[in-house]
């Protein structure tokens, strides 16, 4: 991938600063401002949901504690805007009492993972498999293939929903996890398990053509295994599809995780994820309105960022393909 | 061309069973005994061998589903002598909790989805489709801009926050009467009252969907008109009204109309977070409250199985349109 002009590489140190492709791209990103401001604000969501424990400790807050003494005698927050004040950044919940901020911060958490998870993990197996099958071809191909095509008719979110319950309450009796920990594995699992043929679908179709390509030959002519062709040759030149992938599936598995447990089929109560925070919220709009906008604004100021961050990538990684 | 049609056919019905064989299988190693689900409180042992009797469960999983199939076509019987009842065909299935054949719930449920599907398919087309021609031909300019605002927007929003606060906008501003929200009205006997039971929900759908439809277009819009034949036409001295409409559009057009059949399938089988949300009886919210409510496996198993169908079938239907449309494609 020597993409810069071949100079004595003695005088290459004084005059040509050769850039990696990486490099180059990172020079892009940094140049796009919405990217960088998305970026940052992105991670200020992810630090701020992995720190939880230790920011709701500073501010000393709970996200399990209750505190009644915010809410007036029809269980409604004090005060303006659900309740906002110095103690309760983000004001407290109408009912319960417990606090908004301390509440999201963990929300998120388990959001974040379930998304961050998901999407790793269905790259993970959609690269290996579009790899194998793009390289290799032949019978596994098709087969595979096949297969790929059949979980793609496959309606997802019905079975997701049908099949939940009575998944959970297997995983729980084989101890691999309890309740909401049981829940989240089942949701990973079928997320992943309908999630990987996109992408091993967009691999295989380039390692496709990447096999016939002359840096592929050269190293079949050298005698390289098919074990080095795949990590050294065409591995490195599938992280970019990879990374954009991944910032597009991103947004779309922290929302599919909100709807699920909203539609009351993912995680469930105690915990407080947007889903469960929104639906609570519905009940209660019309006296308090802030419980319902802060969390949506929070959720969807979080999947805008990360759409955002997305584009940004996609750009810095191929100039050619830039979305409107 | 009829070869073409032969072997898709096949191979669509193929998958239709293979899908079907595989959700039934599914369903019968739940952990979850589907006879004993029939009676609630009420369950004795002989209640519920009793019942697995009349439903049919008694037998191995290949004569089920052969009886399934059988059923599909002919109609079913349940029972024997006086706890006799039957289901004419297509007999999906008996739903105990609710004493009703699931075809009868279905079919009082699909008119409400097919409601919802179609017009929020029609009103994303038009919206999407036109702002993503505008932001193609004034590329740069404030239009396109403004659209690239409404694609981040559109994409951003998870439908079940945006249906959540039209819902609630909508009753703020008395738009909709909670009572009345979520019954059906017949569009052949109130034509309006129907439109209107159905506003919100279409618009909450269309603007989840429109906004990968107004970057798609715009996308396919661009890139065609750099084509030669578009420079051909325009050499010719056409209008710029009729290049875009018989040149461009046909051409661009063409792949949206692949996803656009698909997004509908999967509506048509149910769109659960909408119909939730607006208290819509479609078949979305009839699968989700058996889920919830008491597992109802019949009702379950027939709203996966048919979004399944709409999906599969939907995929033919395409496929051969697109050959159609696009004069490039030919079917061989």
């Amino acid at each position: 991938m020597a993409d810069v002009a071949v100079v004595d590489s003695e005088v290459a140190d004084a005059t040509v600063v050769q850039r990696t492709p990486r490099q180059i791209a990172w020079m892009r990103f940094r140049r796009n401002k919405v990217g960088v401001i998305s970026a940052c604000v992105a991670l200020f969501f992810i630090f701020g949901a992995y720190l939880a424990p230790i920011i709701t400790r500073i501010l000393g807050l709970s996200n399990t504690k209750t505190y009644p003494e915010t809410l007036n005698g029809f269980a409604m927050p004090v005060g303006g805007a659900g309740g906002m004040s110095l103690s309760h950044p983000l004001g407290v919940e109408p009912g319960a009492g417990r606090d908004l901020l301390a509440l999201l911060l963990y929300g998120s958490r388990i959001s974040f993972s379930v998304a961050i998870i998901t999407s790793v993990a269905s790259i993970g197996l959609g690269m290996l498999i579009g790899i194998t099958t793009g390289y290799f071809r032949g019978k596994v191909d098709a087969i595979v293939g096949r297969f790929s095509d059949f979980l793609l008719s496959f309606p997802s979110t019905f079975m997701i929903i049908a099949l939940a319950l009575p998944l959970t309450q297997r995983v729980e009796a084989l101890h691999i996890a309890q309740d909401n920990g049981a829940r989240i594995v089942v949701l990973v699992v079928f997320f992943v398990f309908f999630g990987w043929p996109g992408f091993a679908r967009l691999v295989r179709s380039q390692a496709f053509s990447m096999r016939e390509r002359d840096f592929v030959m050269a190293a079949q002519a050298l005698g390289a295994s098919s074990w080095r062709i795949i990590t050294k040759e065409l591995l490195p030149n599938l992280w970019p599809t990879a990374i954009v992938f991944l910032s597009i599936s991103l947004p779309g598995y922290l929302a599919a995780e909100a709807v699920f447990s909203f539609l009351g089929v993912g995680v469930q109560a105690p915990a407080s994820t947007f889903g469960l925070v929104l639906s609570d919220a519905v009940t209660y709009w019309r006296d308090d309105p802030a419980y319902l906008i802060i969390p949506s604004a929070y959720l969807i100021i979080i999947v805008l960022s990360l759409n955002l961050l997305g584009d940004a990538i996609r750009d810095a990684l191929d100039p050619k393909n830039s979305p409107s | 061309m009829l070869k073409y049609l032969v072997r898709r056919l096949s191979a669509t019905l193929l998958v239709i069973t293979l899908v079907s064989m595989s959700v039934f299988i599914i369903f019968a190693y739940l952990p979850m005994d589907p006879a004993r689900l029939t009676c609630g409180k009420a369950c004795t042992p002989p209640i519920i061998e009793a019942n697995r009797h009349r439903l049919g469960l008694d037998v191995p999983v290949q004569i089920q589903y052969g009886r399934f199939v059988k059923g599909l076509f002919v109609g079913r019987e349940y029972g024997e002598g006086a706890a006799k009842f039957e289901c004419p065909a297509p007999a999906f299935g008996y739903s105990f909790n609710k004493h009703e054949c699931v075809a009868t719930l279905i079919a009082s449920a699909f008119p409400v989805t097919f409601s919802l599907a179609i017009g929020a398919f029609i009103l994303w087309l038009l919206l999407g489709v036109s702002l993503g021609v505008l932001a193609a031909k004034r590329q740069g300019k404030w239009q396109d801009k403004a659209s690239t605002v409404f694609v981040l927007v559109g994409i951003s929003l998870p439908t079940f926050i945006s249906g959540i606060l039209i819902l609630l906008l909508a009753l703020k501003f008395n738009l909709i009467n909670p009572i009345e929200m979520g019954r059906w009205v017949s569009p052949f006997t109130n034509p309006l009252g129907w439109a209107w039971n159905f506003i919100f929900p279409w618009i909450t759908l269309a603007l989840a969907f429109a906004a990968t439809y107004t970057r798609f277009t715009r996308s396919n819009v661009i890139e065609t008109s750099s084509e030669d034949y578009i420079r051909t036409a325009r050499a010719k001295g056409l209008s710029e009204k009729v290049i875009l409409r018989k040149h461009t559009l046909r051409a661009a057009l063409a792949p949206i109309v692949t996803i656009a059949g698909l997004d509908f399938a999967g509506l048509l089988g149910g769109a659960i977070i909408t119909e939730n949300i607006f208290n819509l009886p479609g078949l979305g919210r009839l699968s989700i409250r058996a889920v919830l409510i008491d597992y109802d496996l019949p009702v379950i198993l027939t709203t996966t199985l048919l979004a399944a169908t709409f999906v599969v079938v939907m995929n033919l239907i395409v496929d051969i349109l697109y050959a159609y449309i696009d004069p490039r494609v030919r079917v061989a």
